[in-house]
């Protein structure tokens, strides 16, 4: 493992601020739709642009550190709230910030055709969700990780009740239970044990659990894994399906990358820098919860199989995707954290594809069923054809993303010695290709009995899926890139 | 010296002299007047605040002058740690409160705003007082300007409410006076000295059986204040019948005169009893928190569910203090400051609700998010705080509680935490039972936003909601001595007598259980 040098610097907390001044901003130009917007664009490319200017830094093994507020060391030592860039944040932070320009464009196109209401609540909330989710990957410890977190929690509800219906409200409530409940029944205590145990909440390389009794280890890790239920790791994973009445670009960015992708990068965090992946393995847990994540992988898939709304499949595949991150990650071998981590970028762009175009038949078709989605290969081709990327990407076609994961996932395996993981891997490649596969089928090979009526949509739509369909080929065409931006991690 | 002390605790009472004199028609200039004295006093304790030396726990600011020396009675004034956040809540909530009744009162507008600035004079009196008597008779005093309030100027049935609250505190304030007698000849007898000096107390090694008693006898009395369950039940009912503004001092400040009492007097005198009483009032706190919470959850009256989340919420502070850990107490210290800004703030929502709709029932409401945006995302503000999202500073109490809380039971926090859960359950549902949704009761179709006054009263506690939780430094800096040296003072008991270094930890021996 190589050393890391810090260097301090501001630029990680004006990243995470720039949402907060566009939410203010998006507030201010309420009633301009043209201004709300050019405000939520703008902020979006500049909090790109400072997450990137960190890039130089971390392809050099820096660390970026940014201390905010330390406690009074005479009542709470070593505790307050600070901010940590490394490979790891960075590479959550600026996935989440590329994603939020293409969805911004997208929801544009998105809320205008469908001509929502309460656009300017729905742009402030979004904003502020991104500023949870920058948080959260640039967090320096465990307390202003939970602060960012529940930040995201809290902003996200009123994106999932955004429609104002029985149904959005019974969603809602059901997003909140599973999701402020576990964070405060097992997260909050969780933090509060290690705190207790070792005296500090600071992400190490090495961890800072060395020398703690290894059945304390094992509950925090658990009360850990259960607390995080934005992963959606089964039994906690039914806020996920629900949270799909929700427009669909929420969906797309939040419920693909921003607020479950800030669920495994905790897991990852927790695993890679609270436990540290050494002193796990020597206890033997890590399989343990690999088998836990493998019955998510599985589970979820067979669910995938019988829906045929198209957001319900691609929630069942999110949450079946997810556990391969925690399931990767307790491997505790390098390959498998690789994989672990590539999966977040991967998984990232090709879902958020897939959500892209089920939006965009939506907007286009106003079709939410697979079953009614005959022959709009034809009419939709620009869609459809990015829809095929993303699930063969999803599938693990090589070179789409997808492939390099579980490549490294199963070399992780092998690794680790579990031949039953890698089974799990093979077998749940054979589900996604059969719940995938059905609807291009449907979609190129069977006629249209409505071709006339149909068209694409907007553009501002297509360029956003287009691009993101790009970015799923590069991210699996150059992901020994990105692996190798993990030096000193894994 | 300037005697700041008494200037704080008793520009209020030469206010209400001025009102005496001014014509009860005259209602604007009463309530400036009044308005006018709150901020003055609010200045001063600024000047308290800043003048404050972070760097010792005695007593500071101390004013002393023999009073009837015929029994030992003192003019005594000093404030720590401890009571500085007390005295500064005070103030601050006071003149929330001048601003807030200027509408919600119509009738003997004098009389009211006499009766609330003879309450303040009391109120900070009580924190400040170091002398038994002095402590004692300003703690009757709060009782008449609150009768009065709830009695006159509170809703239907005011009349059972003023009763039962009066019918119980007198009863602990009894139990208290006893004991205090019994203090007092106690140490005559050892020491042959006539004083009712709190400090000696504190550094006095009572008989640990007599210890035990007088324990009893003040946390009865502090309990009924507090309300710690089972004695709780005269709250709801004060709560629902008071008017808004006395709802808000009672929440914000009557009920932390009861765990203030437990710091300052229950476990500096009575660390013996106070140790060997923990693990009781430990589980009563946490049946409080738990059963608060639950409670809440089935109200149909929006008052009186804040009124039970008060049970709920104040459970933490008594749990955090009988940690004896010294993050558990200045997380109970904390959690008294963050109540004292969240739920004065939400009876503020409450009677800002109920001044237009006259109607405090959950049913009737929802959808007003849609009429009232500004009034909607101060409330989802202060809900957030009271439930301890991070960056409120609800959070920041709610954390110190429970590491100090673990670091002495792991059970007990566990348990905590699912209060913590209700908490979360009862207010968000409130949130959205009043505020979300379509509007369904016609009555709610035209309900006019806040008006600057409103939004005036309620900036404070929202600018200390983000304060405290984004930057807690200054608050914890202050009370850092004087807490270190109050859970020195168990821990000194603790061990027999031999001084543990005021225990940032308890050693692993002493954990109950």
């Amino acid at each position: 493992m190589t050393t890391l040098k810090t260097v301090v610097s501001i630029v990680p907390l004006l990243a995470i601020l720039v949402s907060v001044a566009a939410a203010f901003g998006i507030f201010f130009l309420r009633n301009t739709p043209n201004g709300r917007e050019a405000c939520s664009i703008t902020a979006a490319l500049v909090k790109f642009g400072l997450v990137m200017s960190l890039y130089p830094l971390i392809r050099d093994g820096y660390v970026v550190e940014c201390p905010l507020v330390a406690f009074p060391a005479g009542l709470m030592p070593n505790l307050g709230f600070a901010l940590r860039v490394d490979a790891l944040g960075f590479l959550f932070a600026a996935v989440a910030s590329f994603l939020w320009i293409l969805t911004t464009m997208y929801s544009i196109g998105y809320m205008r055709a469908l001509n929502e209401h309460s656009q300017a609540r729905y742009y402030v909330c979004f904003a502020l969700a991104l500023t949870g989710a920058l948080g959260v990957a640039f967090s320096a410890n465990l307390l202003t990780l939970f602060l960012f977190y529940e930040l995201i929690t809290v902003s996200t509800y009123l994106l999932v009740v955004h429609d104002e219906t029985e149904e959005s409200y019974s969603a809602g409530t059901k997003y909140l239970t599973y999701l402020m409940g576990t964070g405060k029944l097992f997260f909050l205590p969780a933090i509060i044990f290690t705190f207790g145990l070792t005296g500090t909440l600071d992400f190490k390389s090495a961890g800072i659990f060395s020398g703690v009794d290894p059945f304390w280890v094992g509950l925090t890790l658990v009360l850990f894994v259960a607390g995080v239920a934005k992963s959606g790791l089964m039994p906690f994973h039914n806020w996920l399906p629900s949270a799909m009445v929700a427009p669909t670009p929420v969906s797309a960015l939040l419920h693909a990358v921003a607020v479950v992708k800030a669920g495994v990068f905790t897991v990852v965090r927790i695993v890679v820098h609270v436990y540290g992946v050494d002193f796990l393995s020597h206890l033997g847990i890590g399989v343990v919860m690999a088998f836990v994540a493998s019955v998510t992988v599985v589970g979820a898939s067979v669910v995938a199989l019988r829906q045929d709304n198209l957001k319900l499949r691609l929630a069942y595949s999110t949450i079946s995707q997810l556990a391969y991150v925690v399931l990767g990650v307790m491997l505790l071998t390098p390959d498998g954290v690789r994989g672990s981590i590539l999966q977040i970028v991967a998984h990232a762009f090709g879902k958020i594809t897939l959500f892209f175009c089920a939006g965009a038949i939506y907007v286009g078709i106003h079709k939410k069923y697979i079953s009614e989605m005959a022959g709009i290969g034809k009419t939709m081709p620009w869609t459809m054809g990015a829809f095929t990327v993303g699930a063969f990407s999803m599938i693990g076609v090589p070179p789409l993303a997808g492939f390099a994961v579980k490549w490294r996932l199963l070399l992780g395996s092998m690794e680790a010695q579990q031949i039953p993981i890698a089974l799990v891997l093979l077998g749940s490649t054979l589900l996604n290709a059969a719940y995938f596969l059905p609807v291009i089928k449907k979609a190129y090979f069977e006629e249209s009995d409505d071709a006339a009526h149909q068209h694409e949509a907007p553009l501002i739509m297509r360029v956003a899926l287009v691009t993101t369909a790009i970015g799923t080929c590069l991210v699996g065409i150059y992901s020994d890139f990105i692996v190798g931006l993990l030096k000193g991690i894994a | 010296m300037f005697p700041l002390l008494s200037v704080i605790t008793f520009v209020p009472l030469a206010g209400a002299l001025v009102l005496l004199f001014v014509g009860s028609k005259n209602e604007n200039l009463i309530r400036m007047i009044t308005l006018a004295t709150g901020l003055v006093d609010f200045a001063f304790s600024l000047a308290l605040y800043y003048g404050f030396d972070d760097s010792t726990h005695a007593m500071q600011f101390v004013e002393r002058a023999p009073w009837i020396k015929s029994f030992g009675a003192e003019y005594y004034m000093g404030v720590d740690g401890i009571s500085l956040f007390m005295v500064m809540l005070t103030t601050v909530t006071c003149v929330v409160c001048y601003l807030a009744t200027w509408t919600a009162v119509e009738r003997n507008v004098k009389e009211f705003n006499i009766s609330m600035l003879v309450l303040q004079t009391a109120m900070v009196g009580v924190f400040c007082a170091l002398d038994f008597v002095l402590f004692y008779v300003f703690w009757e005093l709060m009782l008449i300007p609150m009768y009065l309030l709830i009695g006159v100027w509170g809703g239907k049935n005011r009349i059972y409410a003023t009763v039962k609250f009066f019918v119980y505190t007198m009863a602990g304030s009894v139990l208290m006076l006893f004991a205090i007698l019994v203090l007092y000849f106690q140490y005559h007898s050892a020491t042959g000295v006539y004083t009712f000096d709190v400090l000696k107390y504190h550094a006095f090694a009572f008989d640990k059986n007599l210890q035990f008693w007088m324990f009893l006898c003040f946390f009865v009395a502090f309990a009924i204040k507090v309300p710690v369950f089972p004695f709780h039940t005269w709250l709801p009912d004060a709560h629902v019948e008071a008017p808004t503004t006395g709802s808000v001092i009672l929440a914000g400040i009557l009920l932390k005169m009861g765990t203030y009492g437990f710091l300052r007097f229950s476990l500096p005198i009575f660390p013996h009893a106070s140790l060997a009483a923990a693990w009781w009032v430990s589980w009563v706190a946490i049946i409080g928190i738990i059963y608060g919470a639950l409670v809440a959850l089935a109200q149909e009256d929006i008052k009186k569910l804040v009124a039970y989340s008060s049970v709920s919420h104040l459970g933490f502070v008594v749990l955090g203090t009988f940690a004896f850990t010294l993050r558990g107490v200045s997380g109970g210290i904390m959690q008294m400051i963050n109540h004292g800004v969240s739920t004065g703030a939400l009876f503020l929502i409450v009677g800002i609700l109920y001044e237009r709709r006259h109607t405090r029932l959950i049913a009737e409401y929802g959808g007003v998010w849609k009429v009232m945006p500004k009034f909607a995302f101060i409330f989802m503000l202060i809900a957030l705080s009271s439930i301890g999202v991070p960056l409120t500073n609800g959070f920041i109490g709610e954390v110190m509680i429970l590491v100090g809380v673990y670091e002495a039971n792991a059970v007990y926090a566990s348990l905590a935490v699912v209060g913590v859960l209700l908490g979360a359950a009862y207010m968000l549902w409130t949130f959205k039972r009043v505020m979300l949704g379509e509007i369904t009761n016609e009555k709610n179709k035209d309900l006019p936003d806040l008006s600057a006054r409103e939004l005036a009263y309620m900036a404070p506690f929202v600018i200390l909601v983000f304060l405290i939780g984004v930057y807690p430094n200054p608050v914890l800096k202050k009370m850092e001595p004087s807490v270190r040296n109050l859970v020195g003072q168990v821990a000194k008991a603790r061990s027999g007598g031999t001084a543990v270094a005021a225990g940032v930890r308890a050693p692993d021996g002493l954990r109950r259980e």
